[in-house]
Order: structure tokens, then C-alpha cells, then sequence
């Protein structure tokens, strides 16, 4: 007999569609989470904390979702010996909710050609690009519970590039951002196909919480009204069953298995006083996100260990930057309210180009349609100090007359890109640092320099006076390239754990199940066999519910395809 | 001690003269400049003074309360701060204080908090810092350049970071920026997202 029947490490967006599924199913469960709990009482009815606030200092300058850098390190070197960076490296929240707290809910769907790369457009050199063990057929009714659960308002067809769906969206789109349709209206004159952004946002009451009232204060940040769904409804849900407990700043150092090593029989955890505790399950699931699932792995000597940790992707951010003669007031709405996906599907130029580059294709990925930041962010990063300072603060070209894309280009992946464990660097627990050893492929700089003048001609045709880009991670020998810098700023991180038909290649299963070891489930993005151009959040969230159903012996979801 | 009107049990942690210099040196990164008022104007020491000093009152001065400030409806939760979880007390700890030797804090080696960093810099900058001019003062930052990033970094916290950390007296950074700061829980119209400002 054990404690319970399932324990989940992690409670974001993979650990909190785990526990709703499972806990609907009948089993008890237990999520483990290392972090806080700033989100909701454990207790019925299970109210909102109301710690969550419009405060750039809590959000982003004082770590208040986790994970603190002084406590928990990671470091990161662009390839094998160089010389190591220390401190916040692609952190996403280390609290209850995790990496669904600050996203601003940008929740596309990827397309049919997604999961299956290497069948649609061959190989790469230097990439070990595989077809997933999942389709977009099988796919879409998991796809649509994902958006049920989550709350996501979007308008179908507004997308041509989208793969087929079965049922309109839970709710239309939120109100459009001045801004976005100044640029996607550019966009459109310029032959390209922006359309409102799928978004987990509340554009009318759902679910019991209320429409979002454009605040503004989005990515990077809590929702104080509780208009985002993710990943409080999920959770809440969950709660509600009275099967699920959340024992939160409890940091998992192992899993537990038998004495044959075929099964996991538990997890050890350190609790809030730093003391081990052990916690007995029939099942593990592991859903600590892509960045410390693998390092939890390591550490328990579990999984394949010539694919633990390699094939780590981000996305290669593009960020085109307009400056306009007018204020946009971009800190009005949803941070980004339209998106493009035409880097995703290669047209003549893009073809071009990829045939001058020597690549087969060059893929990139959804831009977002957005503004800038608030102003600390502002004042820290784009002013020099003295009087400049202030007359640029007044003028506000890096805020508030600001238009900014983002392209999240897709990240091929590379065996030699990796996360493993740190030899020197501790966190205070006295466990090793995760170590990242990160550069891109040829493909994600030559895309980028390909789309980045094309959409700086959107901002100009915007009404943009000036347009600049970058990306991060910064290119070779780009003013950005410099030590500190050199970290991807994407907290997009996916690949450490890839799922597969071939123990060999891959460390879990299509059912995201660990070979060999059949009771240790996986729900985050540790198993995208590739990173494609879209955010990763909804796949993770559809692929959660598909594995959690299947572990509990649900029959699979069905949908028909529109005639 | 200059005393800021918007901070109420102040930790009050530097002495006169380090709060001159840290003031002036302020001043001098962020200027009153056209219809910007200026680090002093803004009470930005008067930040950096708290920052320094959060421990000095408890729940420390770290994370400000939620959901809503007030200004724009609702209760004024973040007049009042959240505490600490033990592992976060440790880390804020080390942080502003530095790990002195202590070896629960080094737990990846010496950590130098700021506290000691502005003592080194205040003495760096000297006790005439405030009376010396403009030139001799940017000639004295440069010479600190990781101690002038340092405050720089804080003093923009401490100019459009919410008042209620000490700084950003009455609102007035934003205000000189157009920035609205925290609306919730009005929040924005859907007509006021789409219109043309």
C-alpha cells in the first residue's frame, strides 16, 4: 500500500493537468512543489491569495515567484570548455502554478507538419531532427480539452496557416492593442497574415473567474483577478476533487525505486525546514519543467543516459524594434493580442535564402505583435545615467513610443547542446548546479538575419521612424556577445527527455513513460522531440492530458475532422 | 536624516553623511532635467535607505502586499509587506549583509552584500562628494564603475519602482513618464486598449 497513488513533482502547467486529470479519474494524488505558494489556499473553496499585484520590483527585480539565483545557481557556457556564467539562467517560477504564472498566455496551437519534421522537409546537417510519436489527427481532441481547461479565447480561421480544428474556440478574442493593429494592419498591406492570438486569458467571465480587464501588467507576472486560467484553474479544479494535496517548498532530491530498479516506488524530498522527508506513490510524474526534470534524472541515475539532458532547445529570439513619433501606450492589454506564423511556413524568399545559405529550409516562428516593458526595465536596460537619462525617461522612445516583434524561431536540435550537472556550483541545498552548454545551429542565424529586415520593413511600414533588431542569444560577435549575455533570455525551453519509439534515441515513450521503468510518467516539455515555432505551453498542457488519461486507463479522446 | 513624507517607520539605516552622498550621487544619475524632477525630488535615497535597511523592520521591506495598492481602487495591500519564507530570509540576508563569514551563507563561497559594497563606495566617493561639482562628480563615479552600476540599477528602482518601497514620492516618477503604474483593480477599458492615444 502506498501514501498515494500518484506523486507529481512540479506544479505548473504539466504537474496541474496531471493532477486535474488524474484526481477526475479517481486516484489520489500528491504534487510536490519546491517553490511557494503565493497562488491559492489549500483549503476550500480554495481562494486566491491576493499576492499577486501590479509590482515591476516583486515581479521581476526581487524573485518573487523563484527561483532566487543566490539560493539555486545554474550556470551556462557556450560549448565545452568555455568558461562558465553563473546565476539566473532561463529561470521560470519556482512556485506554486510554476512557469504558467507569468507567461502573458500566448497558447497557439503547432501544425500538422510539427510533429512530423523529418517527414515533411528532410534532415539537417549537425541536427537530430525526428518525427514525434504523436500526430496532429491524434492530437487535436487533446488539443481542444487543453482549451477547454485552460480558458483560451481565440477566433478560428483567423489563422490560414493553422491546422484543421474540430470546435470554435472557448471564448472570441480580447479587445485589440493600438499598437498590434497598427503593425499587423502593416503587416497585412505587406502580403504577410497576422490574426488575434490565441490567448489564455478570460475575454469574458469563464470557469467561475472573471474577463481580464486589460491591466497590462501580463508577462512576467501573476494575474491579481485571476483572468488567466493557467495554471489556476487547473489546480483549483484538481482541489476540488478532495483527492489532491499540495505540499509546497518541498524540493524532490530522488526518485525512490525498488530493489530490482524496474520500478519507482516514491520520491525523497527535502521539506520547508530543509529536513528529507520520503513520500510513497504507485506512480511518479515527473513535471518539473525541461530545465530541472533532467536534472532530477542525473541525479537519480534514471533514463537513457546518452539522451538525459542532450537535445536541450530554446527559441532563437528575433526581437525587431520600432520607434514611433506618437505614444502607443502598449502597458494598455494583453501584452500581445496578434501574432504571424508566415516565418513558419517557408515562402519563395525564405526559400531562396535557404538555398544561398546552403540549408534545406529555413524555419523560423510565430511573431508576436507587441510593446515594450514597464519602466524600470526601461530605465536599467535602454538609458544611459546622467541627463540623457531623463529627457529620454520624458520621451519615452524605448517604451512608450516602442512597437516591439518577437519571432520565437525554431531551435533545432543538437545532441552536443545540453544540460547536466554542474562540477563546482552548488545551490544551498548542496546539490550540484544544472549546467547549460548551449549554441546554436547555422539554420537559427540564418534565419534570423533573413526575417529580421523583412519585418523591420513592417515597422516601417507601420509608421516607424526608426527599427533595429536583435536576438537572443546574441549573435557571434554581435555588440550583445559579451560574457553575462550570452545566455538565451527564453524561458521556451524544451527537448532534455525526448520521447520516442526507440529506447536507444529517446529516454521515455509515445506515452511519455520511462523505458523501462513504466511507472514513471513525464507531462513537461523535457519530451518535444523538437521545438517548432510556436510556444510550448498548450502542447505541453494536450500532451499532459493525453498521457495522464492513459496512464489511468481513460479511453483515448476522439474528434472528427470538418468535411 | 532628510525624512520622506511617504515613509512611515523608515529603517532609516544610513548615517547623515552616507545618505548626503548617496543622495547627490543619485541626483547626478538620475537629474531633475525638464519636466523630470529627479532622484532627490523622488526620495530615491530615501529607497536605497530602505533597501539597505529591510531587515531593520519586520516583515522585512522586500515583497509589497497585494492585490491592489489603492490608487486605483481596492484596499491598500501593498502598504503592508509579505514575509519571508526561511530559505528567502537566508538569501535577501546575504544579499543586502553579505555572508561575513558565516558558513551557512557560503554555501558556494564569500558573497559581498551591498551593504558593504555602498560603505566601500560611499568612502570611494568621498564625504565631500555632495559639495564638489558636476564634473568632479562623474569624475568620481567613473572611477567606481561597479559601484555606479550598482546604484544606478537601485536608483531606477527607486524612481518608477512603487512608492510604497520609499522612493517614487507621491507618484511623481511616473507622472514625469506618463506611466499610469498600477491600475488594478479598475484596470483599462476595451475601448481605451484600441483607441489611438
Amino acid at each position: 500500500v502506498t501514501d498515494f497513488e500518484a506523486v507529481i513533482v512540479g506544479s505548473g502547467p504539466a504537474g496541474a493537468t496531471a493532477a486535474e486529470v488524474l484526481t477526475a479519474a479517481g486516484w489520489s494524488v500528491l504534487v510536490l512543489e519546491k517553490g511557494r505558494n503565493h497562488l491559492l489556499a489549500l483549503e476550500p473553496p480554495f481562494a486566491p491569495l491576493g499576492e499577486m499585484s501590479n509590482d515591476e520590483l516583486k515581479l521581476t527585480r526581487r524573485f518573487f515567484l523563484g527561483p532566487d539565483p543566490l539560493l539555486e545557481p545554474r550556470t551556462f557556457r557556450v560549448g565545452d570548455g568555455a568558461d562558465p556564467e553563473v546565476g539566473e539562467v532561463n529561470n521560470l517560477p519556482s512556485t506554486v502554478g510554476g512557469g504558467g504564472f507569468h507567461a502573458d498566455g500566448k497558447l497557439p496551437r503547432f501544425r500538422e507538419d510539427d510533429f512530423a519534421p523529418l517527414s515533411a522537409a528532410g534532415p539537417v546537417d549537425g541536427a537530430a531532427i525526428v518525427d514525434w510519436p504523436v500526430d496532429y489527427d491524434e492530437m487535436e481532441p487533446y488539443y481542444a480539452a487543453a482549451e477547454r481547461a485552460v480558458g483560451v479565447a481565440g477566433e478560428a480561421g483567423a489563422n490560414p496557416f493553422a491546422s484543421w480544428r474540430a470546435d470554435p474556440y472557448p471564448m472570441p478574442p480580447g479587445p485589440d492593442m493600438y499598437v498590434a493593429v497598427l503593425t499587423s494592419e502593416a503587416a497585412s498591406r505587406l502580403g504577410y497574415h497576422p490574426y488575434r492570438a490565441p490567448t489564455g486569458v478570460n475575454s469574458v467571465e469563464y470557469d467561475g473567474r472573471p474577463a481580464c480587464n486589460n491591466c497590462g501588467f501580463c508577462g512576467y507576472y501573476g494575474c491579481p483577478i485571476e483572468a488567466k486560467g493557467d495554471p489556476v484553474a487547473p489546480l483549483r479544479h484538481a482541489l476540488r476533487t478532495g483527492r489532491c494535496e499540495i505540499r509546497p517548498e518541498a524540493y524532490v532530491t530522488d526518485v525512490l525505486r525498488d530493489g530490482p530498479g524496474t520500478r519507482a516506488t516514491g520520491v525523497r524530498y527535502l521539506d520547508g525546514a530543509g529536513e528529507a522527508q520520503t513520500v510513497s506513490a504507485a506512480h511518479v510524474v515527473l513535471a518539473a519543467g525541461a530545465f530541472e526534470t533532467p536534472r532530477l534524472l542525473l541525479r537519480s541515475g534514471l533514463g537513457n543516459p546518452d539522451v538525459v539532458g542532450r537535445y536541450l532547445q530554446y527559441h532563437f529570439q528575433t526581437f525587431v524594434l520600432g520607434i514611433f513619433d506618437h505614444r502607443l501606450h502598449g502597458h494598455r492589454g494583453r501584452s500581445v493580442t496578434h501574432l504571424m506564423d508566415d516565418p513558419i511556413v517557408p515562402d519563395a524568399a525564405a526559400r531562396a535564402a535557404a538555398h544561398d545559405a546552403g540549408l534545406p529550409f529555413l524555419r523560423g516562428g510565430i511573431v508576436e505583435h507587441g510593446a515594450a516593458g514597464h519602466p524600470v526595465l526601461e530605465a536599467i536596460q535602454t538609458t544611459p545615467p546622467g541627463p540623457m537619462h531623463s529627457r529620454l525617461m520624458v520621451d519615452s522612445p524605448m517604451r512608450d513610443r516602442m512597437a516591439v516583434f518577437t519571432m520565437q524561431g525554431e531551435d533545432l536540435p543538437q545532441p552536443t547542446n545540453r544540460i547536466d550537472l554542474d562540477p563546482a556550483v552548488k545551490d544551498v541545498f548542496g546539490l550540484p548546479a544544472g549546467r547549460v552548454t548551449y549554441a546554436p545551429h547555422r539554420h537559427e542565424i540564418a534565419c534570423a538575419e533573413h526575417w529580421a529586415p523583412r519585418l523591420e520593413a513592417v515597422m516601417r511600414e507601420a509608421g516607424a521612424e526608426h527599427s533595429f533588431w536583435a536576438t537572443s542569444p546574441p549573435l557571434p560577435g554581435s555588440f550583445g556577445d559579451r560574457p553575462g549575455s550570452r545566455a538565451p533570455v527564453s524561458r521556451h525551453i524544451m527537448g532534455t527527455a525526448r520521447m520516442g519509439d526507440d529506447p536507444r534515441t529517446s529516454v521515455f515513450d509515445r506515452w511519455q513513460r520511462l523505458h523501462g521503468m513504466e511507472n514513471v510518467l513525464c507531462t513537461d516539455s523535457s519530451v518535444f522531440p523538437t521545438s517548432t515555432g510556436y510556444g510550448p505551453t498548450l502542447t505541453i498542457v494536450a500532451l499532459a492530458i493525453r498521457a495522464s488519461r492513459a496512464l489511468a486507463g481513460l479511453a483515448p479522446l476522439e474528434s472528427v475532422r470538418p468535411a | 536624516v532628510p525624512v520622506s513624507p511617504d515613509g512611515p517607520d523608515r529603517p532609516a539605516y544610513l548615517d547623515p553623511g552616507s545618505y548626503a552622498v548617496v543622495a547627490a550621487a543619485c541626483e547626478r544619475l538620475i537629474p531633475a532635467e525638464g519636466e523630470h524632477p529627479g532622484a532627490t525630488a523622488l526620495g530615491v535615497a530615501d529607497y536605497i535607505d530602505g533597501l539597505l535597511g529591510a531587515f531593520l523592520v519586520d516583515p522585512p521591506r522586500i515583497w509589497a502586499g497585494g492585490p491592489f495598492s489603492g490608487r486605483a481602487g481596492g484596499a491598500p495591500g501593498f502598504a503592508g509587506f509579505l514575509p519571508l519564507g526561511r530559505f528567502e530570509a537566508l538569501a535577501w540576508r546575504t544579499r543586502i549583509e553579505g555572508s561575513r563569514g558565516r558558513p551557512e551563507r557560503e554555501w558556494n563561497g564569500p558573497v559581498t552584500g551591498w551593504q558593504e559594497q555602498y560603505a566601500a563606495g560611499i568612502a570611494a566617493l568621498g564625504p565631500d562628494f555632495a559639495t564638489v561639482d558636476g564634473a568632479e562628480q562623474d569624475r568620481r563615479l567613473d572611477a567606481a564603475p561597479e559601484f555606479k552600476q550598482l546604484l544606478y540599477e537601485h536608483a531606477c528602482e527607486g524612481a518608477y519602482g512603487a512608492p510604497e518601497y520609499g522612493g517614487n514620492r507621491s507618484g511623481a516618477g511616473w507622472a514625469a513618464i506618463a506611466f499610469p503604474g498600477d491600475v488594478q483593480p479598475r484596470g483599462y477599458t476595451d475601448a481605451e486598449v484600441r483607441e489611438r492615444p
